[in-house]
C-alpha cells in the first residue's frame, strides 16, 4: 500500500513547480514512439503495395514466359503417294499420314484404345503442317524426310514440368503407356524446343498448341487506329473551344461538368450504349472493330479533352496577346500559334488515352467482340477479337496450356502498354516547355 | 463507283477547288498593290472555294450512307410476293438476311428460293442505279458549289471571317459531343429499363430478394419463371466494393501520407512511379491474376483455418480489387495532401507538434473534404468495375454477408446477360439494362458529389 500522505506530497510538489518543460519531457518519449511508428506504418503502406506489384508481374511471368517456347517432336515422314491426292493437295488424307507415320515409330502398338492414346500425343496441327509443305513442294511426294510437328498441349506441358508424373495415373492427363512413348523420344533426342512462332502468326484455336494472337493482335490495331483517328480530332477540337472560344455562361458550365462526369462512368456502361445505339439502332455489324473504335472513342474523348485543355491552358496568355497585338484574328491566334505550342500535351494525353483504352475489355465484351474468331480481320468490318479479351477468353478455358499462354498474351500486352507510355514520357520530355 | 473511290475523288476535286480559289484571289488582286487589296488573305479565298464544294457533297454523302440501307430494304421488300410480305417481322429478317446474303456472295442458309433470287437480283440493281446516281449527284454538287464560290470571290469578300465561322462552327460540334454521348447513354439505357419495367414492376426488381433470371424458352419448362429482385446483386456489389475498400483506402492513405510528408526525394521519384503503374495495368489482368493466385491462396488458408472458403470468394475478388484502386486513393489523397498550406505545418510545428500529431490533427482534417471526394471516386471506379469480378467473382447471386461466400456484382450480372446470342425483347436481356441504368445513376451520384467537394475543397486553399 502506498502512503498518502506520499502522494498528497508530490502533488504538492507539483503545485510548487509547474513546469511545463516536465510535462512535455514526461510524453515526449510516448510522442516520439508514435512517430516512429507512424511513420514505418506509412512505409509499410507502401511496401504492401508494391508487393502486391510485383507478385503480380512475378506471377505473370513464371507462368507466361514458358509460353515463348513450344515443344516439337522430329518424325520420319514417308509421303506415300497413297495418301497424298497430287491433284489436289488440300484434299489428301494427311491426318492418315501422321497416323501412319506414329504407328511406324512405335510398332509394337496394335490395339484400338493404345492406338488412339498414340495418336493424341502429337497436335492435331501436325496434318496441316504437312498439308502446306506439299503444296509447296510437290516434289516431295514418294520421299522420306524428317520433319518437327508441334507435341499435343499435355505433353507440351509434360515436357515444361507443368504435369506432375508422381501423381496416381488417374489423376494425370497422360498416362504410363503415353509417358513410356515420350520417354523413348526424349531418349532418341527427338523431343526439341524451340521459340515459339505460331503464338506470333496465327489466329485462335481451340488447341492450345496452335493458338496464337496474332488475330487479337490485328483487331486491336483497327480498333484503336479507328479510336485514334476519331477521337484525337475531335478531342482536341472540344478542348480548343472550351478553352479558347467558349463563353462563360451556364450552358458550357453544364458541358465541362458533363465532360468530367463521363471520364468517371464505368466503362461497361459504354459497352451498354454501343450495344444499344450502334448494334440495335443503327445495325452494325456484331463483333466488328468499327462499332468497338466508336465505342472506345466516345470513352476516350473525356480523357483526351481534360488532357488537352489542361494542355492549353499552360500557354501563357502572353502568347496570345502578342498574336492579337500585331493583328491576328482569335481564330489565327488559335490555330497558328497556340495549338502547335499546346499540340505536345494533348499528343501526350492522347498516347495515355489510347493505352487505357487498348487494356479495356467490358464495353468490347458489350458489343460482341468476344466470339471464337480464328481468321485474322482485315477490315473493319470483319469480325474480331481484341488483346485483352482474347486474354479473357483463354483466361477461361480450362486447359492447363492456356494458362501460360493467357500469361503470355498479358506479357505482350504490358509490353505494349510500356512501350505506348515510354512513347508518352519520350514526347513530353522532348517538347515540353516550361514557361 | 464505290463508296471509297467516291470520296477520294472528291478529296481531290476539293484540292483543286482550292488552288482555284486562290488563284482567283490573286488575278483579282489590283495590279500594284498585290495581295494587299484582297480583304482576306489568298488562302482563306481558296478555302472558303474548298469548302463551298466539299462541304454540301460530303453532307449528301453522309446522309445517302445512313439512309441507303432503309431505302432499298422497303424498295426491296415491296417487290416480294404477298404471302412473304405477310410474314411475322421475325421471319420477314431472316429473308432479308438471305436476299442481303445473296448480294454480297455470302453463304445462304437453306435453298435459294427463286423469288429470293429475284429479290436480291433486284437488289442488286437497285444498289448499282443507287450508286451512279449517288456519284452523278455528289460530283456536280461539287462542281457547282466550287463553281459558285469562284463566281462570288471579290476583293471585298469577307472570305476569312466566312472560313472561321464554318472552323467555329466545327468546333461547337466538337465540343457537343460529350453532351451527346451523355445522352445517347442516359436514352438508350433508360429506354430499355422502362420496356424492363413494363413486364417487371419496379419495386419487385429494387426490393426484391431472390434473383434467377434464366427464362426459360417455353413456358412448360422447369424453372421457367425468372425472378428479378436485385438485392442480392446489389449487396454483392456493397460487399466486394467495401472488401476493396477497407483494402485500398489506408494501404492508398497510408502511402499518400508517407509519400508526400517522410519520403525523402530519392524514394519517392521511385516509389511514386512504381505505384502509378498498379493503375496503368488492365483490369482484365487483374482479374486473371485474382483467379489464378488469390482466389486458390485464400481458399487454400481457409483450408488451413477450418474455414469452408468459396474458390469464388468475395474476399479475393474485393481485395484484387483493392490492389486496383490503391494508387487512385494515394493519388488523390497526394494531391490534396500537398494543396494543404505549409503555413498550417509551420503553425503546428512551432507550437511543438511532432510531424505524427500535425499529419492527424492539423494536415489531414484540413484535407479531409480532398480526401472523402477522392474515396467516393475509388468507390464509384470499384463499382463499376468489370473483369475482376467478371473473372473472379461469382454468378449464383448469394444474400449473404460473409465475405468468404461467392456473391455476384451489377457489372457480373449485366456481362452474363448480354455476352452470346440475345433475344432482345426478353426480360433477361432487359434486365441488364435496367441494371445499367441503377449502375450509372450510383455511379453519376457519387461522381458529382465527389467532384463537387474536390472543388470546393480545391477553391478553399486557393
Amino acid at each position: 500500500m502506498n502512503n498518502p500522505n506520499d502522494i498528497k506530497q508530490s502533488q504538492g510538489a507539483e503545485v510548487q513547480s509547474p513546469k511545463a518543460i516536465d510535462i512535455v519531457n514526461r510524453g515526449l518519449a510516448k510522442r516520439y514512439g508514435s512517430e516512429q511508428r507512424f511513420k514505418i506504418y506509412g512505409l509499410i503502406a507502401v511496401f504492401i503495395s508494391l508487393a502486391f506489384l510485383v507478385l503480380l508481374f512475378f506471377t505473370i511471368f513464371s507462368n507466361g514466359y514458358s509460353a515463348f517456347f513450344q515443344t516439337f517432336v522430329k518424325l520420319e515422314v514417308f509421303f506415300d503417294p497413297a495418301f497424298i491426292n497430287k491433284d489436289d493437295p488440300a484434299n489428301s488424307n494427311f491426318p492418315g499420314l501422321i497416323k501412319k507415320t506414329l504407328r511406324n515409330e512405335f510398332p509394337d502398338v496394335k490395339n484400338r484404345k493404345e492406338k488412339k492414346e498414340l495418336y493424341s500425343l502429337v497436335s492435331s496441327g501436325a496434318a496441316f503442317q504437312l498439308q502446306t509443305l506439299i503444296q509447296q513442294q510437290t516434289d516431295l511426294v514418294g520421299r522420306k524426310i524428317t520433319i518437327q510437328v508441334p507435341v499435343d498441349d499435355d505433353v507440351d506441358m509434360l515436357i515444361k514440368g507443368n504435369i506432375d508424373r508422381n501423381v496416381p495415373e488417374s489423376n494425370r492427363r497422360i498416362n504410363d503407356r503415353q509417358l513410356t512413348w515420350i520417354d523413348k523420344w526424349i531418349r532418341d533426342g527427338k523431343i526439341t524446343k524451340h521459340f515459339n512462332t505460331a503464338f506470333f502468326t496465327s489466329g485462335d484455336s481451340r488447341e492450345p498448341e496452335l493458338a496464337g494472337i496474332l488475330g487479337a493482335l490485328v483487331g486491336s490495331i483497327l480498333t484503336l487506329t479507328l479510336t485514334l483517328l476519331l477521337s484525337f480530332p475531335v478531342g482536341v477540337a472540344a478542348a480548343v473551344y472550351l478553352e479558347e472560344f467558349a463563353p462563360k455562361n451556364r450552358w458550357i458550365d453544364i458541358v465541362e461538368v458533363n465532360i468530367n462526369n463521363l471520364a468517371a462512368v464505368p466503362s461497361i456502361v459504354f459497352g451498354l450504349l454501343g450495344l444499344a445505339v450502334f448494334i440495335n439502332f443503327f445495325h452494325m455489324p456484331r463483333s466488328a472493330p468499327l462499332v468497338g473504335g466508336l465505342v472506345l472513342t466516345l470513352m476516350t474523348l473525356p480523357v483526351i479533352i481534360i488532357a488537352s485543355r489542361a494542355s492549353l491552358q499552360s500557354v501563357p496568355p502572353s502568347i496570345r496577346e502578342a498574336a492579337l497585338g500585331v493583328g491576328a484574328s482569335k481564330m489565327q491566334t488559335v490555330l497558328h500559334h497556340v495549338l502547335p505550342l499546346a499540340l505536345p500535351g494533348m499528343l501526350t494525353g492522347t498516347i495515355i488515352g489510347i493505352a487505357r483504352a487498348l487494356g479495356e475489355t467490358a464495353p468490347l465484351l458489350m458489343i460482341g467482340m468476344v466470339a471464337f474468331i480464328v481468321d485474322i480481320p482485315s477490315s473493319f468490318t470483319d469480325p474480331a477479337t481484341a488483346l485483352p479479351v482474347q486474354i479473357f477468353l483463354w483466361a477461361d478455358s480450362p486447359e492447363r496450356g492456356f494458362v501460360e499462354r493467357t500469361s503470355a498474351a498479358i506479357i505482350v500486352l504490358l509490353v505494349l502498354l510500356v512501350v505506348i507510355n515510354a512513347l508518352a514520357v519520350i514526347l513530353r520530355n522532348r517538347f515540353e516547355r516550361r514557361w | 463507283m464505290s463508296p471509297s473511290l467516291l470520296i477520294i475523288l472528291l478529296l481531290i476535286i476539293t484540292a483543286a477547288a482550292y488552288q482555284l480559289g486562290r488563284s482567283q484571289s490573286i488575278s483579282l488582286a489590283k495590279k500594284g498593290e498585290g495581295v494587299k487589296s484582297l480583304h482576306s488573305r489568298p488562302v482563306y479565298y481558296g478555302l472558303l472555294t474548298a469548302l463551298w464544294c466539299g462541304l454540301p457533297a460530303l453532307f449528301i454523302f453522309l446522309i445517302w450512307q445512313i439512309c441507303e440501307p432503309l431505302i432499298m430494304t422497303k424498295m426491296v421488300l415491296v417487290h416480294l410476293p404477298d404471302e412473304m410480305q405477310m410474314l411475322p417481322e421475325s421471319r420477314l429478317n431472316l429473308v432479308l438476311n438471305d436476299i442481303r446474303n445473296l448480294v454480297s456472295g455470302n453463304i445462304v442458309s437453306g435453298e435459294i428460293k427463286p423469288e429470293i433470287e429475284e429479290a436480291a437480283n433486284h437488289y442488286r440493281t437497285l444498289q448499282a442505279t443507287g450508286n451512279a446516281a449517288l456519284t452523278v449527284v455528289i460530283l456536280s454538287f461539287a462542281l457547282i458549289g466550287a463553281f459558285i464560290a469562284r463566281q462570288r470571290i471579290t476583293p471585298v469578300l469577307r472570305a476569312r471571317n466566312h472560313v472561321e465561322k464554318v472552323f467555329n462552327f466545327f468546333l461547337i460540334a466538337c465540343a457537343s459531343f460529350a453532351i451527346f454521348t451523355t445522352i445517347g447513354i442516359v436514352l438508350s439505357v433508360l429506354f430499355e429499363a422502362i420496356r424492363f419495367f413494363r413486364i417487371i414492376p419496379m419495386t419487385e426488381f429494387l426490393f426484391g430478394l431472390d434473383w434467377s433470371p434464366q427464362m426459360s424458352i417455353r413456358t412448360d419448362q422447369v424453372g421457367s419463371s425468372g425472378a428479378f429482385g436485385a438485392i442480392p446483386v446489389f449487396a454483392g456489389t456493397a460487399m466486394i466494393s467495401g472488401v476493396a475498400m477497407l483494402v485500398a483506402v489506408p494501404l492508398g492513405l497510408m502511402s499518400a501520407i508517407y509519400l508526400s510528408e517522410y519520403a525523402n526525394k530519392g524514394f519517392r521519384t521511385i516509389a511514386k512511379p512504381l505505384l502509378e503503374i498498379l493503375a496503368g495495368i488492365p483490369t482484365v489482368v487483374y482479374g486473371f491474376f485474382a483467379a489464378l493466385t488469390v482466389a486458390p491462396f485464400i481458399r487454400d488458408m481457409g483450408v488451413t483455418f477450418g474455414l469452408d472458403v468459396s474458390s469464388e470468394s468475395a474476399l479475393a475478388a474485393g481485395l484484387v480489387m483493392g490492389i486496383m484502386i490503391i494508387p487512385f486513393v494515394s493519388s488523390l489523397s497526394d494531391d490534396v495532401i500537398n494543396a494543404v498550406p505549409q503555413a498550417m505545418r509551420d503553425g503546428a510545428f512551432a507550437l511543438g507538434a511532432t510531424k505524427s500529431e500535425t499529419i492527424k490533427q492539423i494536415v489531414i482534417p484540413a484535407a479531409l473534404p480532398g480526401i472523402v471526394g477522392g474515396v467516393l471516386l475509388a468507390v464509384s471506379r470499384a463499382i463499376g468495375e468489370t473483369m475482376i469480378v467478371v473473372m473472379a467473382a461469382g454468378l449464383a447471386a448469394n444474400l449473404t454477408a460473409n465475405p468468404l461466400q461467392a456473391v455476384t456484382t451489377v457489372t457480373v450480372q449485366i456481362v452474363t446477360l448480354l455476352v452470346g446470342d440475345q433475344e432482345f425483347n426478353s426480360p433477361k436481356t432487359l434486365a441488364a439494362f435496367a441494371l445499367g441504368l441503377v449502375l450509372f445513376i450510383v455511379t453519376l451520384i457519387l461522381n458529382i458529389i465527389a467532384l463537387y467537394v474536390v472543388r470546393k475543397y480545391r477553391e478553399q486553399y486557393e
